[in-house]
């Protein structure tokens, strides 16, 4: 059973990953390399940013310090994120962010299964409701790798670059610690996710990278890169700067 | 001063009047997220689940059903968020599905494409992208009559 503590930070966990990458994603709107991936990419960040409300807004009402999803979004520093440093890496080319969201996207619809149907009601909701846009999202974005690295010469040279810059990150994923698992531990959906991506990889042509060496500190907030505060700086800028603007 | 509270059928017809933001050919009760309308003592609870999480449409969905709500003279309103079970294209009326086809919106299939081109009902279809114009939609084409079209997504 969860402190409410632990399900405060538990659940901002969830939140930020659905925000950092749904931010990410998002800075491809009007720059993606043709429409249909633009209004793709678009319409993912939009999914991620509606689950960041549900997470971090629940994680409000157990805070209970009247902070609601905004404030938990704009006005915590670096330090207090609690996303995966897989969900923060910079987009460089469209082959990192469609491998780093394949990569993700095979975690967590993994996760939200997981959760679907736990014993904490919200959590289940939410997870049930998510489940169904990451679905799609998985879909898409194993099309793509499998498109992009059974593709050209040159998209299977990236695609690879791609895997074995953001392969170190994928452990952090299934570390657990007593927050995790006072709600879900996720190491033992490290299998699964195997499966899945071992099989895409496969059929993308891609070399799965031997080491499992893992970055981690996202999670728990001890050691982000560099990349998160140069994203919350362009991300945060309007509400720090007007604080009271209103739509 | 006694007051007569409108039947829950009154406000089911209500609501069926109100059309979806993005898609006005259907109303809000076509789309099936009105789950519950409910009277407590003199508040009207009125049930609205999501379609997709992040669809900005929501806000305005929520602001359009306290509208017309209101110009029927009901002064307690409360709207209720429910998340589960999750919203599925299932709950679509039939109604709602004949209409979006003659808009030009083929209505979802449990195969996972439309049936036929809404426009000259072929067959012949083929998938542009499975992200649309909003977050309900994919983008298909017709290779007979060439005209790409939305399909709604079936989820």
């Amino acid at each position: 059973m969860a402190t409410d503590a632990q399900l405060f930070e538990w659940l901002c966990r969830m939140g930020d990953n659905a925000l950092v990458l749904g931010h990410r994603v998002s800075e491809w709107c009007g720059h993606a390399p043709v429409l249909e991936e633009d209004i793709a990419l678009a319409n993912t960040a939009l999914d991620l940013i509606g689950q960041t409300q549900l997470w971090l807004g629940l994680a409000g009402e157990v805070e209970g310090a009247g902070r609601d999803a905004d404030a938990l979004a704009y006005r915590r520093d670096v330090l207090d994120f609690r996303n995966l440093l897989l969900v923060e890496q910079p987009n460089r080319d469209f082959g990192h962010t469609m491998m780093r969201q394949f990569l993700f996207d095979a975690w967590h619809i993994e996760m939200l299964s997981a959760l679907k149907g736990h014993d904490h009601e919200q959590i289940s909701a939410i997870a049930e409701k998510s489940l169904k846009e990451v679905t799609y999202h998985a879909e898409r974005s194993a099309d793509t790798v499998i498109a992009l690295g059974d593709g050209t010469e040159e998209s299977h040279t990236r695609m690879q670059a791609a895997l074995d810059r953001l392969w170190p990150y994928v452990g952090e994923m299934f570390l657990s610690d007593d927050t995790d698992r006072a709600v879900c531990d996720p190491a033992p959906l490290r299998a699964a996710f195997d499966a899945r991506v071992n099989a895409v990889l496969a059929e993308a042509t891609l070399t799965r990278p031997d080491s499992d060496f893992a970055h981690k500190g996202g999670k728990t907030g001890v050691r982000h890169t560099e990349h998160l505060g140069h994203m919350l700086a362009v991300m945060q800028f309007l509400p720090r700067a007007y604080p009271d603007a209103q739509w | 001063m006694v007051t007569v509270q409108p039947s829950v059928a009154d406000v089911w017809e209500w609501l069926d009047a109100v059309p979806d933001p993005e898609i006005p050919v259907i109303s809000l009760v076509d789309l099936g997220i009105i789950r519950d309308v409910a009277w407590q003592d003199d508040t009207l609870i009125v049930t609205v689940t999501p379609t997709y999480s992040g669809c900005p449409a929501t806000t305005i969905i929520n602001l359009d059903i306290e509208t017309a709500l209101r110009g029927h003279g009901i002064e307690k309103l409360e709207l209720k968020r429910q998340l589960s079970p999750a919203w599925t294209t299932d709950w679509l009326s039939e109604k709602g599905r004949a209409k979006l086809e003659d808009y030009g919106i083929a209505p979802p299939q449990p195969a996972g494409g439309p049936q036929q081109c809404p426009h000259c009902k072929s067959q012949a279809v083929e998938r542009i992208s499975q992200f649309g114009s909003t977050p309900c939609k994919a983008q298909w084409r017709c290779t007979d009559c060439l005209e790409p079209f939305d399909y709604f997504k079936c989820i």
